[in-house]
């Protein structure tokens, strides 16, 4: 990708930020670009709102530097930041309608009477709340003050908007319509647009690129295939989706490829992550790259313990001569050929799919 | 459910209660009943009348207590809206200036006259008062109630502000208010049923006080309660039993206000309705 020519719209250079003697942001160096979806994902208490507060303005940073398209914005209060903010319990003025909270920005930003409520008209319009514009806040659902909270930000015509869980409050059929929603949104104002979530399967739908963060320290950063197919490490692995996470000798890594020797002593010829280096490592393998075959066929062989029924498909636990337990997936059709427990199995592990992780 | 399987309840507290309540509300009774009654006598039934109430309005009595009402309601007015201003400023700096130093000892030192005893409070002020050659006149009843009336006011008006979540101030300032702006537009609207709770708190503890006032008052200056006390002296008529009445509808008037605005403050701010 041509990243180098893009314009940053916000840049992280080494930025800590402590509560006392407690580590929130270990040295973040992130940058998110101009006309981005880009989703901040990790785990409860990671610092995922932490890291969106100080771009805003209402935490200060101990180290480091924040840019706002070149600009540091360490001196500048949350009201001069061209930075508008979904918080993720939508903190709606409660005494005033919606319309008065959508022009609120406008009127701090000066913005002629008229002018400001055309422009409340024209965003209620595109979240598809023009009926609304005359309740007050206590009146709407939950999924209609996200819709409020959302235009009330982008009524300013911010240059970057940042979203705090703003679908964690909606059920599974509104979190999911929202989603479509909010991406063309994205695409059709241009707004860089940065999205927080724990949650993997959002983060992977919506956005263009992903941060993962974990305790504070950014994982890895990368578009939805490359943080899923191209784990960096063995957090982001099984943080993303479900993996099996293997023991194996591992060979000198050469551009990339590295030799790992599976329990059992078959060697495969797999993709390294940076940071992947000779010796003991780990491999990284999906349920649904694991493939039963005959035992001559098969690199790694072990006993099935367990099968689980999942709807679509069924989970074969299988362990190995290491003791250690590989996941399989099968797909539950009417030609698949379900091993039964106590079994002993051949496993062809898809190489291609097949990672050493870096430590 | 079955009254015994009910293991909130505790048998035999149903009569104190009633006990109390007797004891709390009988000589108020006895007082509204009175001041009805169609005899001289403060003890004697002589049947229904509002004579005593026509006698408050139009009697010989009636320009000493109108001047004494008047006195009353212009110092609960000025002393209510001069504590609430200040009650409002103290509550905005306690709770949302962050943590500084004093900040523990600044609350208890806020609430701390609201236990001293009131005649303590009267003498330092008379005390007070006289050492720096204030003259005993309206000014200094004024300003001793503007000083006691602070605490009442400030107890309804921080109860408020503590429910109310910091995401407002933040999603205002977020959306360019300056720090002027968001109190201005954001918290004092958010805070006006506390306020007005804490207004007419403090009127009426200004209007209903006795003890300062009766200390730093000059000569010939009356307030109601003082002038119903001056009348007192002289012999319990059953007009005064009809300004007691009335003065009392004006405060649970009031405090029935007072305290439904202060339910409404804590229903409406942390109501989301996800
Ligand atoms: N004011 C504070 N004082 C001390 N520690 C804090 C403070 N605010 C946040 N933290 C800590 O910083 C860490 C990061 O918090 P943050 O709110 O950024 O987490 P998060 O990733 O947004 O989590 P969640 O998904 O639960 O919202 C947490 O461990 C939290 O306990
Ligand atoms: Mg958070």
């Amino acid at each position: 990708m041509a990243n180098s020519d893009r314009q940053v719209a916000v840049k992280f250079e080494t930025v800590s930020k402590r509560y006392g003697t407690f580590t929130a942001l270990k040295q973040v160096s992130l940058d998110i670009f101009d006309n981005e979806f880009f989703t901040l994902l990790g785990p409860s208490g990671c610092g995922k709102t932490t890291l969106l507060r100080s771009i805003a303005g209402f935490e200060d940073i101990q180290d480091g530097a924040i840019r706002l398209f070149g600009e540091d914005i360490a001196e500048l209060p949350p009201n001069k930041r061209s930075v508008n903010t979904v918080f993720q319990n939508y903190a709606l003025f409660p005494h005033m309608d919606v319309t008065e909270n959508v022009m609120f920005g406008l009127r701090m930003l000066g913005t002629s009477e008229a002018e400001a409520r055309k422009r409340a008209q024209e965003v209620l319009d595109l979240v598809q709340l023009q009926s609304f514009a005359d309740r007050m806040p206590n009146q709407l659902s939950g999924g209609q003050q996200q819709r409020v909270a959302l235009a009330r930000a982008l009524a300013p015509n911010p240059r970057v908007l940042l979203l705090d869980e703003p679908l964690s409050a909606l059920d599974l059929k509104l979190r999911q319509a929202v989603r479509l929603e909010l991406q063309e949104l994205q695409k059709d104002t241009g707004i860089t647009f940065i999205f927080v979530t724990h949650d993997q399967e959002e983060a992977l739908t919506m956005s263009d690129r992903i941060a993962v963060i974990n305790a504070g320290e950014v994982q890895q950063v990368g578009n939805a295939r490359e943080i899923y197919e191209e784990p960096n490490n063995a957090f982001v692995a099984s943080f993303i989706g479900e993996t099996n996470l293997i023991k194996v000798d591992v060979g000198e890594p050469q551009d990339g490829k590295v030799a790992a020797t599976l329990p059992g002593g078959v060697q495969l010829n797999c993709s390294a992550a940076v940071g992947a280096h000779a010796g003991s490592g780990h491999l990284s393998i999906r349920p649904e790259r694991v493939n039963f075959c005959p035992l001559d066929k098969a690199n790694l062989t072990g006993t099935v313990q367990r099968v689980v029924y999942l709807g679509t498909d069924m989970q074969v636990e299988v362990a190995i001569q290491s003791g250690q337990t590989i996941n399989a997936r099968v797909q539950n059709t009417q030609m698949a050929v379900i091993p039964s427990i106590g079994e002993t199995v051949g496993m062809q592990l898809d190489a291609a799919a097949a990672r050493v992780l870096g430590a | 459910m079955a009254a015994r399987l009910d293991l909130r309840r505790f048998p035999g507290f149903l009569p104190i209660t009633w006990l109390c309540l007797v004891l709390l509300y009988a000589p108020l009774i006895v007082v509204m009943v009175y001041s009805f009654n169609d005899s001289n006598s403060v003890t004697l039934w002589g049947g229904f009348t509002l004579r005593w109430y026509v006698e408050v309005f139009t009697g010989p009595e009636a320009p000493k207590f109108k001047a004494a009402a008047l006195n009353s309601l212009a110092i609960a007015i000025s002393a209510a809206i001069v504590a609430t201003t200040i009650a409002t400023a103290a509550a905005t700096a306690m709770l949302r200036s962050g943590q500084f130093r004093g900040k523990s000892v600044s609350f208890v030192l806020i609430n701390l006259p609201l236990m001293v005893p009131e005649i303590v409070t009267a003498v330092a002020s008379l005390v007070f008062f006289s050492a720096i050659g204030f003259q005993a006149g309206y000014l200094t009843i004024l300003v001793a109630h503007i000083v006691f009336c602070i605490p009442f006011a400030y107890l309804p008006i921080a109860a408020r502000m503590q429910g109310i979540e910091g995401a407002y101030e933040q999603a205002a300032q977020d959306l360019y208010a300056t720090k002027w702006q968001t109190f201005r537009l954001i918290l004092l609207p958010l805070m006006a049923p506390g306020i007005m709770s804490g207004f007419l708190l403090a009127f009426i503890i200004s209007l209903d006080d006795f003890i300062i006032t009766n200390f730093v008052k000059g000569a010939g200056i009356e307030t109601l309660p003082t002038a119903i006390f001056g009348s007192v002296k002289q012999g319990i008529k059953p007009n005064i039993m009809a300004i007691s009445t009335l003065l009392l509808l004006v405060s649970v008037v009031l405090v029935t206000v007072s305290y439904l605005l202060g339910r409404k403050g804590q229903t409406t701010p942390t109501n989301k309705g996800t």
